[in-house]
């Protein structure tokens, strides 16, 4: 089995953990409190590592097992930062029909992470996305708020190579 | 009372009963795959399938309860669209599993490859596509997990959880990607898994299967250079039939030592000379803690999976857990310092295997503070189930067998050590002793406690002995024991001695016992069928009190000295600590 702790090491601030704690407190008891309790989680930490999710689980009283079931069901929960540079590559209908999935793959090749992953050097994630709206330059990703259309896996490279900084 | 039509007969059933009880009761039998009564009832595999008029697709029958709306409807359990759609499913589900059957430890047992063949699926590779391709986790002593194999129903899932409130176990992700596993795929090995195997019982297929060791067990009978004993605790005697055709409940012991001697090993003991010496270290300590201030309530330490738990989610009751070491390490310590010398072989070259109802017994033999010799106490610890598998292989025919005794001495067991396997048996027992001691040796005192018997998952009795009240708690399945323990901790029950089991029920419905198929267990308490067994043999005993034993008088008179004292100590008893894995 290959454990998937985040390799980033794991730091907060006093504020986060005290927003943290007041959320939990505020919520449980509620039918149906996990969740929210994780969205809130997220924005607090901008993902869910297994220090906060171990801290959720505990003063839910709950399996940690639970709160990770959760987390990986749904697609808007991270376990893993995002990287100083996030890819997002549309695996919606259009995009995929013209070859997004192969851009993917290359990406991942390339950075040497999955989906939903961060590069050890903290600099890029990747993630697939949904529709992003912008079918007319299918297949389409995003790096940040730059926007590639029309893409092959040949341009991959290249395009990586201008976030070198 | 509903009037319904079952494939156009006309039934009155009970409002609120399930589409698929109403059929059983009447008769019909509707095939399940996911649905263990009482603790998984989710219609996600959608075997049980029935075809309802006046509704839209077919329904689950295992979560689909008859009201009063459903009157005069007419359900169908075997027509084109119902057996369609189960062959479908089942067709589906084998387009993304490790079909390796030959191969597999579940093979024959399988509940996925009876209904193959029930539903008559004829081709294995109907539906081509992506599949799954999932590491083995052989991370545990106990068991291992293989996800190609897995159907993701969630029955283990479900015994983790409901059974045992441990809950290491649970889907992750979604969808096709769906796996059974533990948290951030941690290793089993990492979490607070108790070792209890009920996961194993409870599944369907050989995606979970209790680590062999039977392999290790042939070499060592093949070795001249070993002296190769074995011990057999006393629900195995309770369960071992089934797998040669007996009916639930049937007691097997005299083909049990038969068969043992017939694998080759060199002295074939019973574990219950293990259980009558707990006994006798147990009441000893219970009247102990009582007369001298010690920490009450005291907890029995038997059940190997329930001491695991206690260490990492209860770690401030490992005070009042009794230091006494379980009847397998007690049966097994004796063996390699006691019965060594007196027959003057070295422990060293002694292998001690032990067959048991549980799969945390694995577990145990390798804890520390487990070797009196110097070696350990036990070095292979084998379930019922590799029992079966070795008498198989070894080609004897177990139920033509004689019945026979187990070799003398250690093994003469009372009936008070026979009730050990069952919920409530560890507490008799230890009363049996302890008020005969209590009340001046007494030789009329009490032998059947029977407010401490049966399934129910906690007991509370309370006895007056000599003009004490002597106030007692007993809990099987870790969910209830969590129940129990959190009154004691918040002070709103008061109890002097508790015992507590990991498995539902007790070692007969251990993890590593005969696995009966969701079928049997849904409509049997095999709990209460296996208990019968040993209550059974203990009523047949002349001595049913651990200190009437006279082999027990004898390792007193000759080695220990008396209960307590300090080679009984440096023998028979252990510590634990608290772990800090991830729950």
């Amino acid at each position: 089995m290959a454990f998937k702790k985040s390799i980033v090491p794991f730091t907060q601030t006093p504020e986060q953990e005290k927003q943290l704690m007041e959320v939990i407190e505020r919520e449980k008891g509620h039918k149906g409190a996990l969740m929210p309790i994780l969205q809130h989680a997220q924005e607090i930490y901008g993902y869910l590592p297994i220090e906060v999710q171990t801290i959720i689980a505990e003063e839910m009283g709950i399996p940690l097992e639970k709160v990770y079931g959760v987390v990986t069901f749904y697609a808007q929960f991270s376990i893993n930062p995002k990287g100083k540079y996030k890819i997002s590559v549309c695996l919606g209908t259009a995009c995929y029909v013209k070859g997004s999935g192969d851009v993917y793959n290359k990406l991942s090749e390339v950075l040497k992470i999955k989906g939903g992953e961060l590069t050890p050097d903290g600099k890029f994630s990747l993630e697939a996305c949904r529709c992003i709206g912008a079918c007319g330059l299918a297949p389409v990703m995003t790096v940040n708020d730059d926007v590639y259309g029309r893409l092959t896996v040949d341009e991959v490279e290249g395009i990586l190579a201008k976030y070198e900084d | 009372m509903v009037n319904i039509k079952i494939n156009g007969i006309d039934y009155q059933v009970e409002e609120g009963t399930t589409i698929l009880e109403a059929c059983r009761q009447n008769g019909i039998r509707i095939p399940t795959l996911c649905w263990l009564k009482d603790i998984n009832a989710i219609g996600a595999c959608r075997i049980c399938v029935v075809e309802m008029s006046g509704a839209r697709s077919l329904t689950a029958a295992c979560v689909y309860p008859i009201s009063k709306f459903d009157e005069g409807k007419n359900i169908l359990t075997h027509s084109p669209a119902v057996l369609e759609s189960r062959k479908m499913t089942l067709q589906l589900l084998l387009s993304d599993h490790n079909m390796d059957c030959l191969a597999c430890a579940r093979s024959g047992q399988c509940e996925l490859q009876a209904l193959c063949k029930e539903l008559g699926v004829d081709s294995s590779d109907y539906f081509e596509g992506a599949k799954n391709t999932h590491d083995i986790d052989r991370s545990s002593k106990h068991m291992y997990r293989d996800d190609n194999k897995c159907i993701s129903c969630r029955r283990c899932v479900a015994a983790c959880e409901k059974y045992q409130g441990v809950g290491v176990i649970g889907a992750n992700e979604r969808g096709f990607r769906t796996e059974i596993g533990c948290a951030f795929d941690m290793d089993l090995a990492d979490t607070a898994c108790v070792s209890c195997g009920q996961c194993i019982t409870a599944c369907p297929t050989g995606a979970l299967s209790e680590r062999d060791d039977t392999d290790k067990v042939w070499a060592a009978l093949a070795d001249p250079e070993k002296v190769v004993v074995v011990q057999t605790a006393p629900a195995v005697r309770a369960s071992l039939g089934e797998a040669f055709g007996y009916p639930i409940g049937t007691p097997v012991e005299g083909k049990l030592a038969a068969s043992l001697r017939r694998l080759g090993f060199n002295a074939v003991f019973d574990t219950n000379f293990g259980a009558d010496l707990t006994i006798m270290e147990e009441a000893n300590e219970f009247i102990d803690r009582v007369q001298n201030g010690g920490v009450l309530p005291m907890i029995t330490s038997c059940s190997p999976g329930w001491i695991r738990y206690c260490e990492a989610y209860f770690p401030e009751f490992l005070p009042n857990l009794s230091s006494c070491k379980s009847p397998q390490q007690m049966a097994g310590a004796i063996i390699k310092t006691y019965w060594a010398k007196k027959n003057n072989i070295d422990p060293k070259n002694i292998v001690s295997v032990s067959v048991m109802p549980c799969t945390a017994k694995k577990f145990e033999i390798g804890r520390d503070d487990q070797s009196a010799a110097g070696v350990p106490d036990v070095d292979i610890s084998i379930t019922t189930r590799e029992l079966v598998k070795m008498i198989n292989r070894a080609g004897i025919r177990f139920t033509e067998l004689p019945d026979e005794n187990f070799d003398t001495p250690l093994s003469e067991g009372t009936g008070a050590a026979v009730i050990f396997g069952a919920t409530g048996g560890v507490m008799e027992a230890a009363l049996r002793t302890a008020v005969w001691k209590l009340t001046g040796e007494n030789a009329d005192s009490p032998v059947e406690f029977k407010e401490v018997r049966g399934v129910e998952g906690i007991k509370l009795a309370e006895y007056d002995v000599a003009g004490t009240k002597v106030k007692v708690a007993v809990a099987s399945g870790l969910a209830n024991a969590k129940k129990l323990l959190t009154q004691v901790k918040n002070g709103e029950l008061d109890v002097q001695f508790i015992e507590i089991m990991a498995c539902p029920g007790g070692c007969v419905n251990g993890g590593g016992q005969v696995i009966q198929p969701a079928e049997v267990r849904n409509f049997t308490d095999i709990r209460a069928e296996r208990a019968k067994a040993l209550y059974t043999l203990d009523s047949e005993r002349t001595l049913r009190k651990s200190y009437e034993s006279p082999e027990i008088k004898e390792v007193y008179a000759n080695f220990l000295g008396e209960p307590g004292s300090h080679t009984a100590h440096e023998v028979l008893h252990t510590s634990y600590k608290a772990s800090s894995l991830s729950k």
